[in-house]
């Protein structure tokens, strides 16, 4: 069904461009995401947010000299690599799409990575895939995503202890795929900063004691003590049983850990314990939610302002580019994303062709706080609290 | 200094939590060795019983502390106790009378007994869920700690503090008194006698005049409330959660083996190796390596000999180790 009215819509609109016949060829964006299969109520409104920068950049009538600006549909599926290959060679081969905003999975990307971008050298740009592993991938410079890696959080942590001159933390992490990938991606950051990790202990989830397992933390020592888990199951169990003992005082707390049942439980015992969540301060994100209001979905569902940001992006860095050539504005991606320039919230899209038509710089913010790094990924916004009287109290953003 | 440091370490994180835990280990033993004795079978539900009484326990503690009702510094629980207890034999009894008896007519096989009483467990564990629901529970109040780490580590004007919860006080004292009690019960009293004579031989004890039923009752409501007392304590201790009552089973048959089966001395002996064993076999030495050699010969690794994620199989090579080697456990008890 799905494929069915893909097929209708696009079958669609190459009709529209034969009747159009105007003096410009469109500019074509694939909204490559996985409309059928397990996200694809995630998936509605983050296609909505794409089209609805596409739509605000082609009214505009600025890019590259008034081109109209098109959304083209694919599904990527999430856990359909076949098929995902298959939508997005359709995309570039057949409909000629000059970039791609998707895909939604992490699995998928890969698979249309490989297959599709690299082959035929088209930038594409995901809005939600954050498996770590794309940080490595061989991309030769095509792919960016505005989504943080899930390793990023490591990093932030990393950061956070060598700027509060902690040298040495012992790390605990529940036993299971966010556990694990959490606690390698901040022992890595951690010890490339030159921290030291003193052991590294996994707990399972849904025991009554974790007297053993902070006995084992405490034996190696360290200033703090990481717990990579979850605040209302074993996390809750380590912290508890290291206070009893005296082991450690003081805990980072990473995204999983942050929540108000844990001050209410503890009280002022965790003063000084560190938190790391997802969070902006940035306007963007508010700004993206009214821009939405009365178009059908909500400007603040998770991944609709990244979804916004990819489509945002593409464009613009054609504007800076001159060119809808994947193999030249793919350069200048990161240009349009990071400082210097005049900052671009949701909404100013016009006023940020306008700027790069007269040769000035934008710093594209969004409606994520966008800041893309290496190699190609947003670096994620990151709240750091710390609990002082037994309340979270926000201290930056990182 | 340093080697006081060492001991100091070694006591908070090892001997503490150990005999703690090794006294709760104790009630739910003393429990399964005594059932084992009387009525000849490896009571499987004795982990949800003791789970049953401490949900009653529980609730009993909310109602109180609800009232207003309390005798701090100790924990509420303490008051409510009784009326797990009373539960837990209640519910004992009943499972008696519902089904183990009709199989003690039958003079089923030990192996049916057991198999039987893993359907109890079922039962009784889906009672539990139902009324209380699979969640975490805490339920402990007062006082936490008779001596806190950093109070302690000042006290003692060492670098490692030896932090004792209340909890654990109670938990000893109240196994000793528990223990003392039940051992003059089975060595002084007519009950107890008639109860030992019907565990050494049950059909010259029916020759001379004891009442099988009533010594069946006997153990029923001795076994329940020791269990009721367990749980609590386990539960005061740690935190409550009715998943845990099926994981500890383990560690109390582990120690009702290793003891001897139907040997109430042989079932705390095993119930404290069983718990020494299990913290000692995954603690870490690193720290207390540190402390006692010369600075430079800090060890770089944990010294642990099995990740604490093994806890378990330590009961489990415990029991291998003891069927194979000496069946009849440390004080010759019955082969199973």
């Amino acid at each position: 069904m799905g494929k069915l009215s893909t097929l209708l819509f696009s079958a669609a609109l190459s009709t529209a461009v034969v009747a159009g016949a105007s003096a410009q060829e469109q500019v074509k964006i694939g909204m490559l995401q996985g409309f059928t299969g397990p996200t694809e109520s995630l998936v509605k409104p983050m296609a909505l947010g794409g089209e609805l920068a596409i739509k605000e950049v082609s009214d505009s009538g600025l890019l590259l000299g008034g081109r109209e600006v098109v959304s083209v549909r694919g599904d990527s599926t999430c856990i359909d690599a076949a098929a995902a290959t298959a939508a997005a060679d359709r995309l570039v081969t057949s409909d000629g799409v000059h970039g791609i905003n998707g895909a939604t999975c992490s699995g998928a990307t890969t698979a249309i990575l490989n297959n599709v971008v690299r082959a035929n050298g088209i930038v594409m740009i995901s809005p939600s895939a954050t498996s770590p592993a794309l940080s490595e991938i061989e991309d030769d410079g095509y792919f960016f995503r505005t989504a943080p890696s899930d390793a990023r959080q490591g990093q932030i942590i990393a950061e956070i202890l060598d700027r509060r001159g902690i040298k040495s933390a012992a790390l605990t992490y529940t036993n299971n795929d966010y556990g694990k990938g959490l606690a390698d991606a901040i022992q890595a950051a951690y010890e490339a900063k030159g921290g030291k990790i003193t052991a590294v202990a996994a707990h399972e989830d849904g025991k009554a004691d974790y007297s053993a397992e902070i006995g084992t933390l405490a034996s190696a020592g360290g200033e703090v003590l990481i717990v990579a888990g979850y605040l209302d199951q074993g996390g809750k169990g380590i912290i508890q049983a290291s206070l009893d003992t005296g082991a450690f005082d003081k805990f980072v707390l990473p995204d999983g850990m942050v929540g108000e049942a844990l001050t209410d439980n503890f009280g002022d015992m965790l003063d000084g314990s560190i938190g790391t969540n997802p969070g902006t301060d940035s306007p963007g994100a508010s700004m993206l939610a009214e821009l939405a209001s009365g178009k059908g979905f909500k400007g603040d569902d998770p991944y609709v302002p990244e979804a916004y940001d990819a489509s945002a992006l593409l464009l613009l860095a054609m504007q800076s580019a001159g060119s809808t050539d994947s193999a030249v504005y793919k350069d200048h991606i990161l240009k349009v994303a990071n400082a210097p320039g005049e900052k671009i919230y949701p909404g100013e899209l016009a006023k940020a062709l306008q700027i790069l038509a007269d040769g000035g710089d934008i710093d594209y913010v969004g409606g994520t706080a966008l800041e893309l790094i290496e190699p190609g990924e947003s670096a994620g916004s990151f709240r750091e609290t710390e609990i002082k009287g037994g309340k979270w109290e926000t201290e930056m953003y990182h | 200094m340093e080697i006081l440091n060492a001991l100091a370490l070694f006591t908070n994180f090892v001997v503490v939590p150990a005999t703690a835990y090794g006294a709760q280990l104790a009630l739910g033993a003393l429990g399964v060795t005594l059932i084992f004795g009387i009525l000849r079978f490896a009571n499987f539900a004795h982990g949800e019983l003791m789970s049953f009484g401490t949900m009653i326990t529980i609730l009993v503690t909310w109602f109180l502390q609800n009232m207003g009702v309390s005798i701090a510094p100790f924990p509420t629980a303490l008051l409510a106790l009784p009326i797990g207890i009373l539960a837990a034999i209640s519910m004992a009894l009943v499972m008696d009378r519902m089904v183990f008896r009709f199989y003690r007519k039958q003079r089923s096989n030990p192996i049916v007994f057991a198999i039987v009483s893993v359907g109890v467990m079922f039962l009784i564990a889906g009672i539990i869920r139902i009324v209380i629901g699979p969640a975490d529970q805490s339920f402990a109040d007062g006082e936490r700690f008779i001596i806190g780490a950093i109070d302690s580590r000042r006290a003692l004007g060492l670098d490692e503090g030896i932090a004792i919860k209340q909890s654990q006080l109670i938990t000893v004292v109240v196994t000793a008194i528990v223990v003392a009690w039940l051992f003059w019960f089975l060595q002084k009293t007519r009950s107890g006698k008639a109860m030992r004579a019907y565990s050494d031989d049950e059909d010259l004890a029916l020759l001379s005049g004891i009442n099988p039923e009533r010594v069946v009752m006997i153990c029923w409501i001795i076994a329940a409330a020791l269990a009721a007392i367990a749980g609590t304590l386990y539960g005061l201790d740690k935190t409550y959660k009715p998943f845990i009552f099926l994981q500890i089973l383990l560690p109390i048959f582990a120690a009702t083996i290793l003891g001897g089966i139907g040997q109430p001395v042989g079932a705390i002996l095993g119930a404290f190796i069983v718990a020494f064993s299990e913290v000692t076999v995954t603690y870490a030495f690193k720290k207390f390596l540190t402390y006692l050699g010369p600075t430079d010969w800090a060890p770089d690794g944990l010294v642990q000999l099995l990740s604490t994620d093994y806890k378990f199989a330590v009961s489990f090579i415990i029991l291998v180790a003891v069927l194979l080697i000496r069946p009849t456990g440390i004080i010759r008890g019955k082969v199973i």
